[in-house]
């Protein structure tokens, strides 16, 4: 398999402190995974992030993009166009008056052909499910509306890597929904390795692996269900699970026969309905 | 007895312009001293107008707000008291952090108040403990510390002015799930320590259902509900069409439900669900909820 990033033994700590964010991380992204990142503040995550696109340099070890090492100033231009990074707060990342200017800033930005760029816009927008927004001040727009446009202009650009760094994180329900689903959508349709951080275990839930990270090390690295099988060691490093695999942790503290690798309200109703089904009194019932 | 009432409030951003838009449309609402209240809402739908009313911040296109049963614009004069009975914390509050100590930042509200020292003193060292902040942090500049602090600072500024109503606007926003739980934590200990009203405005299904008796629901410019969490709740339907949702544990339950299991369709914690599965298995309701 192809691996688009490749980090070797990472090791990086900030000027102002004394202890390492990142204390020796080795990780390998496929092209076309979708891969959630989650740690609590401070575990190091967005440092790692930041290394994928050569916003930070690693101090020890070494990290490539797309065969490209980090470390290479000449190829930082090469590095930046094959990352893209949207953040949590779309306010912070529009730059102009009207959506598609907004969209079109990176494009003018690479020299692009203006008939070039009037075609990536308007697929980048349609990506995200904005195009007939385009005409809008992004003002008028929602906070999970304007974090669409945010990522459509990043992947106007046509990134192979897109960083999310707790994208819903001031969305509501609504908007993260919208938001999610666009992220899942780029990455079955249109090939995009997605690296997502964030707090929402729903959120990783959705992802194809899940990587946590904890003071500066990677702790576990799984597909979703393997991740949230450790609910006690989650809890201890500042996590949660989704309730889903909450409540058949708690049960099965209880003596409750249940299996391990429930993530999902489906498989959690499943799994208490057929242990009901043999063992509830009157296979626990409304009579 | 009733500390907060609103008669036919509404609010209307530039008024006379084309962009002129009724952020909150003559809304009633009253909320008994001492109870803690969820309040949702999408982003737009005209939540955080109604609490800028709340202590005066925002005064009304129309109708009127009471504190205490009085009329906060009887004597627009006097409207700065109503910022020390009515506590407001705005989202993402570390923002405002401004002065060389984390003593200083808390003691400015209460040094606004026209208290003595002794008593600034007294009520900054209970501030920062109801928020769990280390004394050794207080001559710290509020800079140097990390994010989840730097917002407890913020949020005790707030308390140190003894407020009977606070208002949090998104405490938890942005904090990893420990930092959340902790923030909420010290919010409900405050609660059932002062006995004071707490408005939580809130994303979280969960945590709302968690720490919240009461929920409010504003949507498009209205108040579309105000009950316990269990009759806000169980409007799944007309909560989902308005962009909200019901925590993931209710969810499940009501699947369990109409698979025609006997379990109590009103669970909204995981606390709740165990004990309910538990006493449908026949293994009695554990102690520990």
């Amino acid at each position: 398999m192809d691996n688009i990033i490749i980090a070797k033994d990472l090791v990086y700590h900030y000027p102002q402190s004394e202890d390492r964010a990142l204390s020796g991380v080795s990780l390998a992204i496929e092209k076309g995974d979708m891969v959630a990142v989650l740690g609590h503040n401070g575990s190091g995550k967005s440092t790692l992030a930041k290394h994928f696109n050569a916003v930070l340099l690693p101090e020890g070890g070494v990290c490539y993009v797309d065969g490209i090492n980090t470390s290479d100033e000449e190829r930082l231009f090469d590095i930046r166009q094959r990352t893209g990074m949207v953040f949590q707060n779309p306010d912070n990342q529009i730059v102009a008056t009207i959506v598609e200017e907004d969209v079109a800033f990176g494009l003018e930005n690479l020299g692009v052909e203006p008939a070039e760029i009037r075609r990536r816009v308007d697929d980048a927008l349609r990506a995200v499910g904005m195009y007939e927004y385009r005409q809008h001040a992004p003002h008028q727009l929602s906070g999970g509306q304007k974090q669409r446009v945010a990522i459509a202009g990043i992947i106007a650009m046509r990134p192979q890597v897109v960083i999310l760094d707790e994208p819903t994180a001031m969305l509501d329900p609504r908007g993260r929904r919208e938001v999610m689903k666009t992220v899942a959508d780029l990455n079955r349709e249109e090939g995009v390795t997605v690296i997502l951080i964030t707090h929402y275990m729903d959120e990783a839930a959705q992802c194809r692996r899940v990587v946590v990270m904890d003071r500066g090390k990677v702790l576990l690295d799984s597909t979703p269900k393997g991740v949230f099988s450790h609910v006690g060691l989650l809890k201890e490093v500042g996590l949660d699970v989704p309730q889903a695999t909450e409540i058949v942790y708690e049960l099965k503290k209880c003596g409750v026969v249940l299996p391990d690798d429930v993530i999902t309200e489906e498989e959690c109703a499943a799994a208490i309905s057929a242990y009901l089904d043999r063992h509830a009194p009157g296979g626990g019932r409304r009579s | 007895m009733v500390v907060i009432e609103t008669k036919q409030l509404s609010y209307v951003y530039s008024e006379g312009t084309p962009f002129e838009k009724t952020a909150i449309d003559k809304i009633d609402l009253s909320i008994e001293k001492g109870e803690f209240v969820g309040v949702i809402g999408h982003t737009g739908s005209g939540k955080s107008t109604l609490i800028q009313h709340l202590n005066g911040l925002l005064k009304p296109t129309s109708g009127s707000v009471f504190v205490n049963g009085r009329d906060i614009w009887a004597e627009p004069s006097k409207i700065r008291k109503v910022r020390f009975e009515v506590g407001l914390v705005f989202q993402y509050p570390e923002y405002q952090l401004f002065e060389e100590t984390v003593w200083k930042d808390i003691a400015f509200g209460p040094g606004n108040m026209g208290l003595s020292e002794g008593e600034i003193a007294e009520r900054v060292g209970e501030a920062a403990r109801f928020v769990g902040l280390d004394p050794s942090s207080m001559e710290k500049s509020p800079f140097e510390l990390s994010g989840g602090q730097k917002r407890r600072v913020a949020i005790a500024g707030v308390l140190a002015m003894r407020p009977e109503v606070l208002i949090l606007d998104e405490p938890t926003a942005g904090l990893d799930p420990m930092g959340r739980d902790q923030i909420l934590g010290e919010i409900a200990g405050y609660h059932r320590a002062t006995g004071s009203t707490i408005l939580l405005v809130s994303h979280s299904m969960e945590d709302i259902a968690r720490y919240a008796a009461k929920v409010m629901v504003i949507n498009d410019a209205k108040l579309f509900d105000y009950g316990t969490v269990d009759e806000v709740f169980s409007r799944t339907g007309e909560l989902s069409a308005m962009g909200l949702s019901t925590p993931q544990i209710s969810d499940i339950f009501r699947r369990l439900y109409q698979m025609g299991y006997a379990v109590d369709p009103h669970v909204y914690t995981v606390g709740a669900a165990k004990n309910d599965l538990l006493r449908l298995i026949g293994k009695g309701a554990a102690a520990d909820a």
